[in-house]
């Protein structure tokens, strides 16, 4: 056996080597990458989003917007206070009702109703919303997000489950028409 | 003694490090590097074996999860000796640390350090920029309280415009479909494993360059880079005329970090430990969430940009820094170096300098903010109330009843969302005002429909009052010929 077939005998078994790490290496990368990106395929499992409750109708009187808070339905046992959430509930009339995100439109920040002035005004970037979650001023560029919501039983029921953000708030509603 | 050379023979002759050991640091360097200039790296590695030591101390106790992080940094606050020293030193130490990183890159980039053949040197730089911020910002989300839970938010926010990719992109960064635990156990791997490996591997490649290509000479006035000599040149400058690294220029160094490290610990002393703020209770809404220090201008930034332009400007926009930082090196790689003949480069600094100082200023000061308890606080000053009419004080009463005072200020109190109002009188006349206050408009919200007609007459007639008694208010000239002499008259 000459030396050059010797040496191209081993760089084969290198090149075998390479291979086979390479291919092990592709089929650890699929379970590692999946694993990596479960936070964003769990959004297909059941009760990501569901409808909670929250609470009796006495508790929002008529012509008032009341702070409301809800216990996210996908929760881990190490979440504490995290998984509580605050909307904002207005019961317009009696019957008809609307429910915002605490959630400014412009960056998220937690928006704060203002019952002299009929208005929701944000302490990050002083985006102001009027009563029906429409825009009134500042940088958001929409209304409040709204909760899909329903009545049953004398309670109010919103259906969440998601922080609303500007680029996802598909189940959500926007609010009322921007007024000048 | 003996003893120790021994031990130090027997180890070296099994490591045969030694002798490279003692060359790396005879290595010699152009005579005038020995400056005081040069001493911003080492002290920003300084800084990092700090943050390294002191946030491996803070990890025996910090329990990275959402429900106990907050409780566990009251712990170390509170509840064991010194934890609030550490928690100090770690939090003085990043803000020492990237201030340092600033500094040293105004000065390689003023020096023209980035230039042939050290740009993959300043490539490897921006890169450790990019990680020392990365620490800071995920070091903030470690402090698990009311700012870093609504950070995270406005993050998610700026995440979610990502246009396709962005609502898949923000369950990717918080773990979830919101934020809650997975995602404080998220940016803790990112703060204590990843963003530190790629800083560790990003400080030894830039090390490594510095050593192999030698310290960026000083640069003299008409001594100009060009790729075929500069080598040449600078083996001249060393060689030649150059001096050992050990002992006459470390000692520069040495004195320098050792003083940042005692004015970090100073710090640390006077000024104790950040926060934690407010527990991170979503439900609590009472709360003005603020980033930190060097995040500030960002949060300043994002007020003033026009909405319609703001999503662009927020996703393009670090992308076109970063780029231009990345490629600086190869658009000037050759030229002059010193900053005497590079006004451009001189005029850019201050700029940005001048830029990030202003918009930090208002990030600490946030006049775009309502004062929102301005209307239950703040009274309005008696000279505008004095001598009054009934309908006049009324007016004022419905001012700060309808929370006008929140975004206009009287007397320099109050908000400074909308304009000051001392004297508003001299800039609208009264139809004008009416329709200011129904309409809004200007970045005002419209009061139509929350104010009664005869509130809206008493508040225009406080309005009306505001001037100065030297001053005559505005007046509409038309007025007075469409409703008839009398009107002028009884119009003040």
């Amino acid at each position: 056996m000459s030396e050059e077939n010797g040496m191209s005998r081993r760089m084969m078994l290198v090149k075998l080597g390479i291979f086979l790490n390479a291919i092990v290496g592709a089929v650890l990368a699929m379970p590692i990458v999946r694993f990596l990106f479960s936070p964003v395929t769990r959004e297909k499992k059941f009760g990501y989003e569901s409808w909670l409750s929250l609470g009796g109708l006495e508790q929002f009187p008529a012509g008032q917007t009341r702070l409301a808070t809800y216990r996210n339905p996908v929760t881990n046992s190490w979440d504490g206070e995290t998984a509580d959430i605050a909307c904002w509930v207005r019961n317009v009339d009696g019957q008809t009702f609307q429910v915002f995100a605490i959630n400014c439109a412009h960056l998220g920040c937690p928006v704060r109703w203002f019952p002299q002035s009929s208005l929701f005004l944000c302490p990050c970037h002083g985006g102001a919303y009027y009563q029906d979650g429409s825009r009134a001023s500042g940088p958001p560029e929409r209304g409040l997000f709204q909760y899909n919501h329903k009545i049953e039983d004398g309670k109010i029921f919103i259906k969440a489950g998601e922080m609303p953000t500007p680029g996802r708030a598909a189940n959500t509603q926007s609010g009322g028409a921007t007024c000048a | 003694m003996r003893l120790i050379q021994k031990i130090g023979e027997w180890l070296d002759l099994r490591l045969q490090l030694g002798a490279s050991i003692r060359e790396t640091a005879k290595h010699p360097v152009p005579r005038e590097t020995a400056s005081w200039f040069y001493v911003f790296g080492s002290a920003a590695l300084t800084c990092f074996m700090l943050q390294v030591v002191t946030g491996i101390l803070l990890a025996l106790i910090y329990v990275p999860s959402g429900g106990e992080a907050w409780n566990s940094l009251q712990t170390l606050n509170h509840g064991i000796s010194l934890g609030w020293f550490i928690r100090a030193l770690h939090g003085w130490g990043s803000n020492f640390m990237v201030a340092i990183v600033l500094i040293h890159m105004v000065q390689v980039f003023l020096f023209g350090a980035y230039k042939f053949p050290r740009e993959l040197t300043w490539i490897v730089g921006v890169l450790l920029l990019l990680v020392t911020l990365g620490m800071a910002f995920t070091g903030q989300i470690m402090r698990f309280d009311q700012d870093a839970y609504w950070g995270l938010g406005i993050g998610a926010s700026i995440v979610s415009r990502v246009p396709v990719i962005g609502p898949w992109a923000v369950n990717l960064m918080l773990g979830g479909p919101i934020i809650a635990g997975a995602t404080l156990s998220r940016f803790f791997a990112l703060h204590v494993f990843i963003v530190p490996g790629l800083l560790i591997a990003f400080v030894g490649v830039h090390l490594l360059m510095v050593l192999k290509l030698g310290i960026n000479e000083w640069p003299m006035p008409g001594r100009v880079v060009r790729r075929a000599t500069y080598m040449q040149e600078y083996r001249e400058l060393t060689h030649k005329q150059g001096i050992a690294f050990v002992p006459n220029a470390v000692w520069k160094d040495m004195l320098f970090s050792g003083f940042i490290l005692l004015a970090i610990a100073t710090c640390a002393v006077c000024f104790g430990p950040f926060g934690p703020g407010g527990q991170p209770d979503p439900t609590i809404i009472q709360t003005a969430p603020r980033p930190d220090f060097f995040f500030l201008w960002i949060y300043a930034l994002l007020s003033f940009l026009p909405p319609s332009a703001e999503t662009p400007i927020l996703l393009i926009g670090p992308a076109v820094g970063i780029i231009v930082l990345l490629v600086l090196p190869f658009f000037a790689g050759e030229g002059e170096k010193s900053w005497k003949r590079r006004p451009i480069a001189v005029l850019t600094i201050l700029l940005i300098a001048v830029a990030l100082g202003t918009m930090t200023h208002l990030g600490q000061h946030t006049p775009w903010s309502p004062v929102m308890d301005a209307w239950s606080s703040e009274p309005i000053p008696s000279q505008y109330v004095r001598g009054r009419t009934a309908l006049e004080r009324q007016g004022a009463l419905v001012f700060q009843a309808k929370q006008c005072h929140n975004c206009h200020s009287l007397g320099d109190r109050g908000g400074e969302r909308g304009p000051a109002l001392d004297s508003v009188a001299l800039r609208l006349t009264q139809d004008q005002l009416i329709r200011q206050v129904i309409q809004g408009g200007g970045n005002m919200p419209a009061y139509g429909k929350n104010l009664s007609p005869a509130e809206t007459t008493a508040l225009v007639a406080f309005l009306k009052t505001l001037h100065p008694a030297t001053q005559v208010p505005a007046r509409d000239a038309s007025r007075a010929v469409a409703l008839g002499a009398g009107e002028t008259a009884a119009d003040p």
